[in-house]
C-alpha cells in the first residue's frame, strides 16, 4: 500500500472502519446498543460487525436507553472501553439521567477517584422528513454540560479518525453523526487514522467573512462560499468539529482578519451553541468587528414532517448567501 | 391473577353482519397499508413508514370494544389503529403526503397521526412514551369522575423500557382505568422477544403489578374482540387497569429500510398462513357466512375508499411556509 493511496468510501463506512479498528486494536473495546448486531444497526453503520467480532463484543440490547447507557458507564468504570450507540439524539433523552447525572459528574463527585472512559455515538439532525421525535439537533445542548466532550464529525477524515481519539480520552465523549451525512461519499487516505478532537479547522480560507459552523451545515456553508466566490466575496469557513471544548481561538483569530462573523447552526437559536459562540466573540473579538455578528439557525419549532416546512426550518445555502452578501456589502 | 393462556373462539358461531363488518375493517387497513407502501416507492410518502400488515386483527378487535368517548394512545405503527378508531383514510393519507388537510396538518406524517374528534392521542414515535400519557389521561378521568377508558397500544419492545414499568405501577397503584394492549409481534426491529426479555411470558409482568391480564391469539379478530370487550368491561366497571397481550406478527419489514436479516423467510411464510384476513375469510366461508361475491363487493368498496383517499391527498394543499412556526404555542384569539 503506497503512502498516499486513496480509497472511495462513504461516511457510514468510515465510521464502521473506525469501530472495526478500535475492536481490533483494543480488546477492552465493545459495541453496545439497540439493534447494532442482528439488524446491522438502525442506520446500517455496524453491519457485518457481529459476524466478524461475535456477540460478546457486538451486543444487542433491549429497548432500555437508560439501562444500557448506565451499563456502559459501569463497564467503563470497571476497566472496559465501551462504545455505546444510541439510535438518535432524541432517544438519548431517555438516557439523559445517566449521561448528565452520572457520566459527566463521576470524576468530580469522586474527587478525582473515578474517571469514565466511555464513548457514546448517536445520530442527529434533520433533513430526512422524520418529524419531531427523530430529527432534532441537541448536540449544542449537551455542550452545556461540563464533564463530557462533544464531537461533531462532518468530514470523512473525522468520521474515520475521531473515534479512536475519543476512546483514548480518559473521560466521556459524545459523538454526533448527522443523519444526512451517512451516505456522503468521497476519497479518503487508505491509511487514515486518528485525528485530534479539540481543534476547529478552517475548511476554506477567505478574507471577507468568517462562517462558523459544524456538522452537516458545513457543506451548506462550503456550497454558499463557492457561490459567493463567484461574486467576489471570499468567505472563510470554519468547521468547529468539537462543541465542547469549544476552540474559540481558531474563530477569534479568523475574525481578527475578516472582521465579520456569521454562525450557521441547525440547532435552535434561543440558548443554543450559536448564542455561546456569539458571546465568546463579544468577549474576545468585539473591537475587531466591522458588522454585528449574525446567526442562521434552526427555526424555533419542533421539526415538521412536510418537506417544504422541514426545509424552511433548517439553515439553507440560499440564506447563507443572502446574509453573507448583506453583511459584507452593508458595512466596512 | 387471572392470567389465561391464549384462548380462541374458532368454533363459535358468529353474526353474519358483524363478521362482515370486522372483515371490512381489516381489509380497509390491509389495502391502505399496501397502497402506502406503493406510494412510498413513488416518493409521495417520505420519512419512516411502518406498516401493520399482519396485525390488523388487533387494531380492529380492540377498537370494536371501545366507546366513542374513550381515548386511544398508539405508536408509530398506528395507521391500522387510527382507521379502526374511525379517522378517515383520507385524513391519514393526506397526513402522510404532508398536506395541510392531513389529520395533523402535515406536521406529523406517518408516525404522528392525531385526531381530537376520536380522542386519538398519537402516533408516538419514542418507544414507550405513550404509556405514561395513557396513565395521565386516565388519571384526569378519575379526578373528574368520568367513566371513560384509555386504551394504550404499544409493542413488545416497549416492555423493556422503564416507562412501561413505571406506568404499570402507577396505573395499579392509583387504580386507573387504563386498557394496556401489547401488540406482541415477537420483534422490536431486529431484536426477537427472547433476546430482549428474561421472562417472555408478558402476562406475568402485569401480574407482578397486581394488574389483571390475559394473552390472546392476535391473529384471530373474533378472539381479540371478545377478550377486549371483556377487558374493557372490567376496566370501566372496576376502574382498574387491565393488560391484554395480543400475539401477532408483522408480515412486512420493520420500516421501509429493513433488509430483514434477523428472521427467516420460512418463519414469515408460516405466519402468513395464519394471517387474520385469510383466517376469517376461511372460517366464514366454511360456515356459509360469506360468498365470493360478497367478498368481492367488500374489496371493491375498500378499493373505492382508498382511491378517494389518494385523490384527497393528491388534491390537498401545502401549508404556507409563513405558517412554519404556528402551533408551537397555543393561539389565543
Ligand atoms: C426510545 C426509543 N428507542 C429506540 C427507538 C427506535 N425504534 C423504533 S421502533 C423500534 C422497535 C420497537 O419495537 P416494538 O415496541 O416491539 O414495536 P413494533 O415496531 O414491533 O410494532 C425501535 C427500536 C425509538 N423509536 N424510541
Ligand atoms: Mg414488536
Amino acid at each position: 500500500m503506497s503512502k498516499n493511496e486513496m480509497i472511495q468510501i462513504t461516511y457510514r463506512e468510515a465510521v464502521r472502519e473506525a469501530i472495526r479498528e478500535a475492536l481490533r486494536r483494543d480488546e477492552r473495546v465493545f459495541l453496545l446498543g439497540e439493534d447494532v448486531g442482528r439488524y446491522g444497526g438502525c442506520f446500517a453503520v455496524s453491519k457485518g460487525l457481529l459476524e466478524e467480532f461475535g456477540p460478546e463484543r457486538i451486543i444487542d440490547t433491549p429497548l432500555s436507553e437508560s439501562g444500557f447507557t448506565g451499563a456502559g458507564i459501569g463497564a467503563a468504570l470497571g476497566g472496559m472501553r465501551p462504545i455505546v450507540e444510541i439510535m438518535t439524539v432524541n432517544f438519548s433523552l431517555l438516557a439523559a439521567d445517566q449521561i448528565i447525572n452520572n457520566a459527566a459528574t463521576f470524576l468530580h463527585m469522586s474527587g478525582g477517584c473515578f474517571n469514565v472512559p466511555l464513548v457514546i455515538r448517536m445520530s442527529t439532525g434533520g433533513g430526512k422528513q422524520l418529524a419531531a421525535q427523530h430529527s432534532h439537533s441537541l448536540e449544542g445542548w449537551y455542550a452545556h454540560i461540563p464533564g463530557i466532550k462533544v464531537l461533531t464529525p462532518a468530514t470523512l477524515e473525522d468520521a474515520r479518525g475521531m473515534l479512536w481519539s475519543a476512546l483514548e480520552d480518559p473521560d466521556p465523549v459524545l459523538i454526533f453523526e448527522h443523519q444526512s451525512l451517512l451516505n456522503m461519499e468521497g476519497q479518503l487516505l487508505a491509511n487514515a487514522g486518528a485525528v485530534d478532537i479539540d481543534r476547529a479547522q478552517i475548511r476554506r480560507p477567505g478574507s471577507d467573512l468568517s462562517v462558523i459552523t459544524y456538522g452537516a451545515s458545513l457543506f451548506k456553508a462550503l456550497e454558499a462560499a463557492e457561490i459567493l466566490a463567484g461574486e467576489g466575496i471570499e468567505v472563510e469557513v470554519i468547521d468547529l468539529r468539537a462543541l465542547r471544548p469549544l476552540d474559540d481561538a481558531t474563530f477569534l483569530t479568523s475574525i481578527a482578519s475578516t472582521h465579520r462573523a456569521l454562525i450557521v447552526d441547525e440547532g435552535w437559536r434561543s440558548g443554543g451553541i450559536s448564542a455561546e459562540i456569539c458571546a465568546r466573540i463579544m468577549e474576545g473579538a468585539f473591537y475587531e468587528l466591522d458588522a454585528p455578528v449574525e446567526r442562521i439557525c434552526g427555526a424555533e419549532v419542533p421539526m415538521p414532517y412536510a418537506k417544504h416546512l422541514e426545509e424552511a426550518a433548517m439553515p439553507q445555502v440560499e440564506a447563507i448567501v443572502t446574509t453573507a452578501k448583506r453583511m459584507v456589502r452593508s458595512n466596512g | 391473577m387471572n392470567a389465561k393462556s391464549p384462548s380462541s373462539l374458532s368454533g363459535a358461531q358468529v353474526d353474519r353482519e358483524h363478521a362482515h363488518h370486522l372483515l371490512h375493517q381489516m381489509l380497509r387497513i390491509r389495502r391502505f397499508e399496501e397502497k402506502s407502501a406503493e406510494l412510498y416507492t413513488l416518493m409521495k410518502i417520505r420519512g419512516f413508514l411502518h406498516l401493520c400488515i399482519g396485525e390488523e386483527a388487533v387494531a380492529v378487535g380492540v377498537c370494536e370494544a371501545l366507546e366513542p368517548e374513550d381515548g386511544v394512545v398508539a405508536t408509530y405503527r398506528e395507521h391500522g389503529n387510527a382507521l379502526a378508531r374511525g379517522i378517515s383514510a383520507s385524513a391519514i393519507m393526506a397526513e402522510m403526503y404532508g398536506k395541510q388537510e392531513g389529520c395533523s396538518r402535515g406536521r406529523g406524517g406517518s408516525m404522528h397521526i392525531f385526531d381530537d374528534k376520536t380522542r386519538f392521542y398519537g402516533g408516538n414515535a419514542i418507544v414507550g412514551c405513550g404509556l405514561p400519557l395513557a396513565v395521565g389521561l386516565a388519571l384526569a378521568d378519575k379526578m373528574q369522575g368520568r367513566k371513560r377508558v384509555t386504551c394504550c397500544f404499544f409493542g413488545d419492545g416497549a416492555i423493556a423500557e422503564g416507562e412501561f414499568h413505571e406506568s404499570m405501577n402507577l396505573a395499579a397503584l392509583w387504580h386507573l382505568p387504563v386498557f394496556f394492549v401489547c401488540e406482541n409481534n415477537l420483534y422490536a426491529m431486529g431484536t426477537a422477544l427472547e433476546r430482549a426479555q428474561s421472562v417472555t411470558d408478558l402476562v406475568r409482568k402485569a401480574a407482578s403489578y397486581n394488574i389483571a391480564s390475559s394473552a390472546v391469539d392476535g391473529m384471530d379478530v373474533l378472539t381479540v374482540e371478545a377478550a377486549a370487550k371483556e377487558a374493557v368491561n372490567i376496566v370501566r366497571r372496576e376502574q382498574e387497569p387491565y393488560f391484554l397481550e395480543c400475539r401477532t406478527y408483522r408480515f412486512r419489514a420493520h420500516s421501509m429500510f429493513d433488509p430483514e436479516l434477523y428472521r427467516s423467510k420460512a418463519e414469515v411464510e408460516k405466519w402468513k398462513k395464519r394471517g387474520p384476513i385469510v383466517t376469517l375469510v376461511k372460517r366464514l366461508k366454511k360456515q356459509g357466512l360469506l360468498s365470493d361475491v360478497e367478498l368481492e363487493q367488500l374489496e371493491q368498496q375498500v378499493a373505492r375508499e382508498i382511491e378517494e383517499a389518494v385523490a384527497f391527498a393528491e388534491n390537498g394543499t401545502w401549508e404556507p411556509v409563513e405558517d412554519l412556526t404556528r402551533f408551537v404555542y397555543s393561539e389565543r384569539g
